[in-house]
């Protein structure tokens, strides 16, 4: 298994989306370490030709008649937003400038 | 009257209030005061909802005057773990990101304590949306267990297990999603189910991890467990993973508490070796009073249960992960910007908001799993977790071929000391050990009280598992084993913990 680099974990926190300071990612790393090293036993397990489960029930698709029921309005919807206007949440800029 | 409305069960609640004996009012203020003396040392609230649990209490207190035909838990004071949206009430989950957000809306568990008249006290402690076995990694503080304040109450549901531990409710609401309904009842001497998966529904339940959370009731006695099963179970078109069944006989099993005949399977793997000598050995007196009362014992060997706890460390931060997402600074929640950038982009804000807002353990199973699903290690991680988890399902069944429920010792230890766990994170996913097989199966479990252990005169809790939708055997054997058990010690266990101290609370 490959060792978990401090690179890596400021990877996958960008790609999660958490800002890490330095002292965090630091952190992080060792504990990181030595949780993965205990996970890794599931490879250790009689689990050649296995069917992966991913829930414990049986999943189908499930519908329902295809009508018009309440939903929440606008203004409900809008309630916890750290900032709304005009209806509508409003967001910072979401490309970046060229 | 003398009896101590605090200390009463929901059922003699129930009786109390149909035979006008005392009101909902009544009842709602004597725990609102129990609140105000204790909770500022036990911290099992993070939100007390006075006036609405009053307003409630003073609603159905005029309709039975009016002699409406009332819901058997009416007028029954509930708290509510903090995991569950609420309508107009806060719910933080534990989390600074969630700080002063209001739902607009009920989950359907919610729903139902409403609509079955039960006044709402409150909204119950956590760690931080739901990781934990503790409590201390909730962003507002630990919640300290009634037994000994020094001492953890348990987690996630560590604020739902001593608010009912410290006679503040009755009955309270928590999620399972490795434990966290079940661990902290034995921790503190009290009872919590989880349901079947699908058994209750989880919509607005703030998901950890979508295909093992199920919440459930936790309560004093296992007739209340079941009474509040009752209410929170059965179909809900709002979650597609809801059964579509009635719920399982789970009080007429808890009244009849019949064992005769039953086999009661000792799982090999979940004894002995690893548990705290007392924890094992009230476990074992608990196993002869079934036998006392008409069941057989069978050992059955579940061998991949030893590598569920690594399989369940990597399917939840998976899950975990992807359910997280969704906490991005731009619907809900906290939104901060970051420092010493002009007009940042949606994603710098969002780092920086997640950043700010998530605790660290939770920051940690984010990045655990992001990794576990990542592109070159999918197949090594997640995919060899998926697998050892359908090992344990089978594991399952091949018992169940063999005995009619499993029983072990809940937790490994009694309740533990603040801070003892909390730098290994490793040492901390081990109080689960015995619960987590049940999650990733999606069979149903119980804990209820087994006694004190020997060696520090804490609680343990006595684990009863059984097949998905037989819920009620659950009940049954829980049932039987307590009343053998009140017998023997003459009154309740929480009878013998230790008086907390009240405080007057100035008006």
């Amino acid at each position: 298994m490959a060792e978990l680099t401090r690179d890596d974990v400021a990877h996958l926190a960008g790609l999660a989306r958490i800002d890490l300071s330095d002292a965090e990612l630091d952190k992080m790393v060792g504990e990181l370490g030595v949780i993965l090293e205990s996970v890794a036993v599931v490879q250790q397990s009689p689990i050649e030709g296995v069917e992966p489960m991913s829930h414990p029930m049986p999943l189908v698709n499930v519908t329902r008649p295809d009508v018009v029921r309440p939903s929440l309005g606008a203004e409900a919807a809008l309630a916890g937003a750290p900032e709304a206007d005009q209806q509508r949440f409003s967001v910072p800029r979401i490309l970046d400038e060229d | 009257m003398t009896t101590d409305l605090t200390r009463a069960s929901a059922a003699e609640l129930s009786d109390l209030l149909a035979q006008g004996e005392t009101s909902s009012v009544e009842v709602t203020q004597s725990l609102l005061n129990r609140t105000d003396a204790v909770d500022g040392d036990v911290h099992a609230y993070l939100h007390v909802d006075r006036e609405g649990a009053l307003a409630t209490a003073r609603d159905i207190d005029a309709r039975r005057a009016a002699g409406e035909e009332l819901h058997r838990l009416a007028g029954v004071p509930i708290a509510v773990k903090d995991v569950m949206a609420t309508k107009g009430l806060p719910t933080t989950c534990g989390s600074k990101i969630l700080e002063g957000w209001i739902p607009p809306y009920d989950a359907t568990v919610v729903t139902r304590i409403k609509q079955a008249g039960m006044p709402i006290l409150g909204k119950t402690n956590m760690d931080e949306f739901a990781m934990g076995s503790s409590t201390e990694h909730s962003a507002y503080g630990p919640t300290r267990n009634p037994w000994d304040l020094d001492r953890i109450p348990g987690g996630s549901g560590g604020g739902s297990s001593a608010v009912v531990a410290s006679f503040q409710a009755p009955l309270a609401i928590g999620t399972d999603t490795g434990g966290s309904i079940r661990q902290p009842a034995a921790v503190t001497g009290t009872v919590g189910t989880k349901p079947t998966y699908g058994g209750v529904s989880r919509y607005g339940l703030v998901a950890l991890a979508s295909s093992l959370d199920q919440a459930g009731p936790c309560t004093r006695t296992v007739l209340d467990a079941a009474l509040l099963h009752e209410v929170m179970g059965g179909h809900d078109p709002m979650d597609s993973t809801s059964i579509n069944a009635p719920v399982p006989a789970v009080v007429e099993a808890a009244r009849r508490a019949d064992v005769k005949g039953m086999k009661i399977g000792i799982v090999r793997e979940l004894t002995g070796d690893g548990f705290q000598a007392g924890v094992q050995a009230r476990f074992d007196e608990s196993v002869q009073h079934l036998v006392d009362a008409g069941a057989e014992v069978v050992e059955v060997s579940c061998p991949s249960f030893e590598a569920a706890l690594a399989a369940y460390y990597l399917i939840l931060p998976s899950e975990a992960s992807s359910n997280l997402a969704k906490f991005d600074a731009m619907r809900y929640g906290m939104r901060v910007l970051p420092e010493g950038i002009d007009d940042p982009s949606a994603e710098q804000v969002m780092a920086a908001t997640r950043d700010a807002g998530f605790g660290d353990e939770v920051k940690r199973r984010i990045i655990l799993g992001t990794y576990a699903l990542s592109s070159g290690y999918y197949d090594a991680y997640y995919g060899s977790a998926q697998k050892v988890r359908r090992l344990i399902a089978d594991d399952f069944s091949r018992a169940f071929d063999t005995a009619d429920v499993l029983v072990s010792p809940t937790a490994p230890t009694t309740a533990f000391r603040f801070g003892d766990k909390i730098d290994d994170p490793m040492a901390m996913y081990l109080n689960d050990i015995a619960t987590i097989p049940a999650n990733l199966a999606g069979v149903p479990g119980m804990s209820l009280p087994s006694g004190l252990a020997d060696e520090d005169g804490l609680p343990a809790g006595f684990q009863i598992l059984a097949p998905a939708a037989a819920d009620e055997r659950l009940y049954a054997v829980g049932s039987a084993l307590e009343q053998r058990l009140l017998a023997s010690w003459g009154g309740p266990l929480l009878g013998r913990a230790p008086e907390l101290s009240t405080t007057t609370k100035g008006a």
